[in-house]
């Protein structure tokens, strides 16, 4: 499909990959201004209500650093400071940071720009992207459909090249989600990886800063520069090594795990969109012919990882937004009443129903007398589910899986039930649980929608995952371009 | 019907403010003072995005609190998420440490510690119109200086049985926590917050009764009144038929009642959860050993070795083991005085010194050296000088500094004794003092010791205080012919 | 199956600082009863003995020297404020059982 008319000179740019465009930058064959005036624009005019703030102008550059004035799309919930960073909730219309996150320090560090704030569910809550304050973002695939959610203004952004590339947060698949609903590449590091210095919490165990890109490539680069320690974050750790820039050109001796208990066996349905399936199968049968070895591994406790999940991620949320009161920052209603009202009243009003269910979820499993039955039980099977991944990867390099069920549902088709909703991320949570790394290509198309490919590895292992995703994304020779506005 | 006697049970629970230069969990400085919400940052703020990272000397305080209760320091402790709402918590949850504190046990002067665990204080709220009062005002203002300093909790196990014991007990405890020097513990300055729980039992019960909350006692006074009137008050509804129920009460000082704050119907659910946002907290052996260096010889024991070792009486004993800077210098000039003076005499001159050189100041500050104060008290016990005589070189010594021979010599101050080569002298004087009061004499004569009050002071006035007053008794009483 | 009575959510609500309205209270309770349903299948596993991970990366004794770090001007805190008064934050005044 052709690219919209256009003066041929800016289709060009937008056509760079982010690596290529660093690359140019950095030998002056193109100009940091005009590139982000180029980005800049698309944003302004972005349709899909992807963006929440956009630059009014371009920022300085710096042609030798890394990357020389590549512009970058953040998720609204990184502080950025003096920018607005909403989270997506009317709670925190209009708040302007007075610091800026380390991951978004880091990338701009090395030369990133800053084009603009991307849509998402409020406070990282939902799959869909239609639990944002600010309206639903919609799939540049197909606009009556979602995106995913929770980044789905970052993932929409990308693939409608409006960005050449932007930050996201996975806390229960977030960021992978997104990108197989939207046919990008995104990358959920090992917890720790990533700062979370600035970024607004949801549930602190599990939220992790990662990666949107239109290739595995672009990925290495801009996680790269995101990863470190950072000593204002106690849950920070240092990658043993640098993240390597991907070479594979083939799969031979790897061997790949598909999880039984979440894939069911042959003929099973598992709540597996038929379409999905078929191209999950497919993709291990490319990877078979590139060398790599497919086999059944078990992850015995994964079928109890959503309920665990569904009450540790909302257990720990009920207590991360407590400090939204109307006290300090944010949205305050009822000012001239009594204290329990002004708190009670400001909340009602700046929270939407999603958080508030997770809220309340997450407060009754740690009330009085069900913190054992819920809480407790749920850490207990997060350390079943971690053992469980750390036998396979015992045998197996990466376990394999479709990201998401099925592809991008229409607007509200899942909204009536939030149980419903919940389902989107069986196959992400249980490595969100175990706080491995987890990156999702597009591995094709299924009625013209987007379907992901989800490789996962022990912790820390990303350079070796990403270099595997690499050599299988170069096979499928997926072209997202289609759904560039 | 029998009366039945009840006893007071009673558990401290205390807070203290450690003295680090930075906050429990950001880097802002301490303060006290302060014009308001300048010592703040994202982290004690509470605000999107910002996370807390633990100060390691905090740590390193609260283990040497350990040390001196006596405690068992766990190598590994967790923080805790104390979650509820209330304008001084940004983040409407505490960050402190729940069933897996960093200490557990100890004891301190025969008082049980059931845990030591570290936390972070809360904001000031400044009510508007009336300060210092919970009721009646409209408004209040959040200050958030004091939000994330770091705390100390120190709970008791009900061992205290009066409202005096606790008032004395609380003072060791605050000593030692002053000479460990991590923390100013000052009730005034709120360093330093008591709450106690009070029940009552019958005399010779092991059980224990339904406790009560006292909370606001802001000086030692207030919390020995605000026991005293919860033992009162829980005995006289149980003598009445009532009962105790479990409540938090609110003491005020100025009518010493004491107010329901809140049941436990209402009690808080603070739905604890352990911190995710914090790794486990460990203390190593290195760790222990370099607190273990730290702590010095504290209150308790050292007073205790000034009894048992030395032969102080307790009051002597305690006066200087609760003042360092006291008891310090005291054992260095035992040292100098190498025998010449017994522990107990050479005590008794420090209480001469520290009322000449003023109550608060540091006697190694001042111009006496330790060995010339052991000299002194050495001359004294050898008779060569008066104690009177004495007392006058101190204040030179205080004065000037220098050497007590020297300044003896100087003044003329060598003691006058029948014994030595000034005897007749003596001698003469108190013949003179006899004939100057023959009704005194003749009284001392008979044996009315009473009556000998006016010769001594005569011979006394004479000789400018050089005799010794005992062997100027013994003389007159000789001369006499008593 | 896991019913969540009113009362329940009225209290939990309460907990929460959360005000609803009638209509919420019903369709929360209703919801949130679905979802601990769900949920509620962990308590079949056998878990005795397991541990309780509440980090999935393996780090202790992280902490920081005891030195100043550069606070926030007292203009930009306030700038946010929904009620600065005297270089301090206004709120109502808690009641006496608020505490």
């Amino acid at each position: 499909m052709a690219a919209p008319a256009a003066e041929p000179a800016v289709s060009e740019l937008i056509e760079l990959t982010a690596a290529e465009a660093a690359a140019k930058l950095r030998a002056r064959e193109i100009d940091a201004a005009e590139l982000f005036e180029a980005y800049r624009a698309r944003a302004e005019a972005d349709d899909l209500n992807a963006f929440t703030w956009v630059a009014d102008e371009a920022p300085d550059a710096d042609p030798e650093a890394p990357l020389a004035g590549v512009p970058l799309a953040v998720k609204d919930l990184f502080c950025t400071e003096g920018v607005p960073s909403q989270a997506g909730s009317r709670i925190l219309e209009g708040y302007r940071p007075p610091y800026t996150a380390t991951v978004v320090a880091n990338a701009t560090g090395a030369g990133a720009t800053l084009l603009g704030k991307t849509n998402q569910d409020e406070f990282a809550m939902g799959s869909s992207n239609e639990n944002s304050a600010f309206g639903p973002v919609l799939n540049p695939w197909d606009r009556t459909r979602v995106p995913g959610g929770s980044s789905g203004g970052s993932a929409a952004a990308v693939a409608a090249g409006l960005t050449p590339w932007a930050f996201g947060t996975d806390t229960g698949g977030s960021i992978r989600q997104p990108a197989a609903l939207c046919g990008i590449v995104g990358i959920k590091p090992t917890y720790g990886a990533c700062s979370r210095w600035g970024m607004i919490a949801f549930a602190s165990s599990l939220d992790q800063a990662g990666p949107f890109t239109r290739n595995v490539t672009d990925g290495a680069l801009l996680l790269s520069h995101m990863v470190g320690h950072d000593p204002r974050d106690s849950t920070s750790v240092a990658m043993p090594e640098p993240i390597r820039m991907p070479t594979a050109q083939d799969l031979k001796g790897i061997r790949l795990g598909v999880p039984e208990e979440l894939l069911g066996g042959a003929g099973e349905d598992a709540g597996i969109e038929a379409g999905v399936r078929e191209n999950f199968e497919a993709t291990l049968r490319l990877a078979e012919s590139l060398g790599a070895t497919v086999d059944t591994c078990h992850l015995p406790h994964a079928p109890h990882a959503l309920s665990a999940y569904y009450i540790i991620a909302p257990a720990e949320a009920s207590a991360n937004l407590a400090r939204y009161d109307g006290v300090r920052y944010g949205l305050r209603v009822a000012g001239d009443a009594d204290l329990d009202t002004m708190y009670s009243r400001t909340r009602a009003t700046g929270f939407g129903p999603e958080v508030k269910r997770r809220i309340m979820l997450g407060t009754y499993a740690l009330s009085s007398g069900y913190y054992d039955a819920y809480y407790g039980t749920a850490l207990k099977v997060r350390t079943k589910i971690s053992e469980d991944f750390r036998t396979v990867f015992g045998e197996f390099d990466f376990v394999v899986t479709p990201t998401s069920p099925w592809t991008a549902f229409e607007l509200g088709a899942k909204t009536a039930d939030p149980l419903a909703m919940y389902l989107n991320d069986f196959c992400t949570v249980p490595m969100s649980l175990a706080g491995i790394p987890g990156i999702s290509i597009p591995s094709g198309l299924s009625d013209g929608l987007p379907v992901g490919f989800q490789l996962a590895g022990p912790a820390l292992s990303e350079s070796r995952l990403i270099d595997a995703a690499y050599a299988l994304e170069q096979a499928i020779g997926f072209d997202g371009t289609g759904a560039w506005a | 019907m029998g009366m039945t006697t009840f006893e007071p049970v009673i558990g401290l629970e205390i807070h203290v403010q450690l003295k680090t230069r930075t906050k429990m969990f950001c880097g802002c400085e301490l303060s006290f003072g302060d014009p308001p919400n300048i010592h703040c940052c994202p982290v004690c703020l509470g605000l999107p995005g910002a996370l807390p990272v633990v100060n390691a000397r905090a740590v390193d305080f609260a283990v040497m609190i350990g040390l001196a209760l006596g405690s068992d320091i766990a190598p590994r402790s967790i923080f805790h998420r104390k979650n509820y709402f209330y304008p001084d918590s940004p983040k409407a949850y505490q960050i402190s440490q729940y069933d897996e504190p960093i200490c557990r046990g100890g004891d301190l002067a025969g008082v049980r510690i059931h845990r030591v665990h570290l936390e972070e204080d809360a904001a000031k709220l400044i009510h508007v119109g009336e300060s210092g009062r919970i009721h009646g005002s409209d408004r209040s203002v959040v200050d958030f200086n004091r939000c994330g300093t770091p705390l100390v909790e120190i709970v008791t196990e009900p061992d205290l049985s009066s409202p005096e014991q606790a008032h004395e007990w609380l003072i060791l405890l605050r000593t030692t926590l002053r000479q460990l020097g991590v923390s100013d513990v000052n009730m005034d300055e709120g360093s330093l917050r008591c709450d106690a729980n009070v029940s009552i039992r019958p005399v010779g019960s092991s059980e224990l009764g339904t406790k009560a909350e006292l909370k606001n006692m802001n000086s030692f006074r207030f919390l020995e009144r605000g026991i005293r009137a919860e033992i009162e008050r829980q005995t006289q509804l149980v003598e009445s038929g009532g009962s105790v129920t479990q409540e938090t009460l609110h003491f005020d000082p100025a009518t010493d009642r004491l107010t329901s704050l809140r049941s436990k119907e209402d009690a808080h659910d603070y739905r604890y959860f352990p911190e995710p946002d914090l790794v486990p907290l460990l203390v190593t052996d290195e760790m222990r050993a370099s607190a273990q260096a730290a702590v010095p010889e504290l209150p308790a024991e050292r007073m205790a070795r000034f009894e048992r070792e030395l032969g102080l009486a307790s009051g002597m004993a305690r006066d200087l083991a609760f003042r360092r800077e006291l008891a310090d210098y005291y054992e260095l000039a035992l040292a100098q005085a190498a025998g010449k003076v017994t522990p107990v005499e050479l005590a008794n001159w420090i209480p001469q010194l520290v009322e000449r050189i003023g109550s608060g100041a540091d006697p190694a500050q001042s111009k006496v050296t330790p060995a010339a104060l052991a000299a002194l008290a050495a001359l004294v016990s050898a008779k060569e000088i008066s104690r009177d005589a004495g007392r006058e070189v101190l204040t030179k010594l205080v004065q000037e500094g220098g050497d007590p021979a020297a300044i003896v010599e100087r003044e003329g101050l060598g003691a006058i004794s029948a014994d030595d080569g000034d005897g007749n002298a003596l001698v003469a004087i108190v013949d003179a003092a006899i004939a100057s009061d023959p009704d005194a004499a003749a009284k001392v004569k008979e044996g009315n010791m009473k009556a000998i009050g006016p010769l001594v002071g005569y011979v006394m006035r004479e000789t400018k205080g050089r005799a010794d007053g005992g062997e100027v008794t013994r003389l007159i009483r000789e001369r006499v012919g008593a | 199956m896991v019913t969540l009575e009113r009362a329940q959510v009225l209290h939990v609500a309460k907990l929460a600082k959360l005000e609803l309205d009638e209509t919420e209270v019903e369709r929360m309770g209703e919801e949130l009863s679905k979802v601990l349903d769900h949920v509620d299948r962990i308590r079949e596993l056998n878990l005795d003995g397991v541990p309780p991970t509440s980090h999935a990366v393996d780090l202790a004794g992280v902490m920081r020297a005891d030195e100043p770090q550069p606070c926030l001007d007292r203009d930009v805190i306030l700038a946010a404020a929904p009620e600065p008064v005297d270089g301090g934050f206004g709120v109502p005044s808690p009641g006496p059982g608020d505490d």
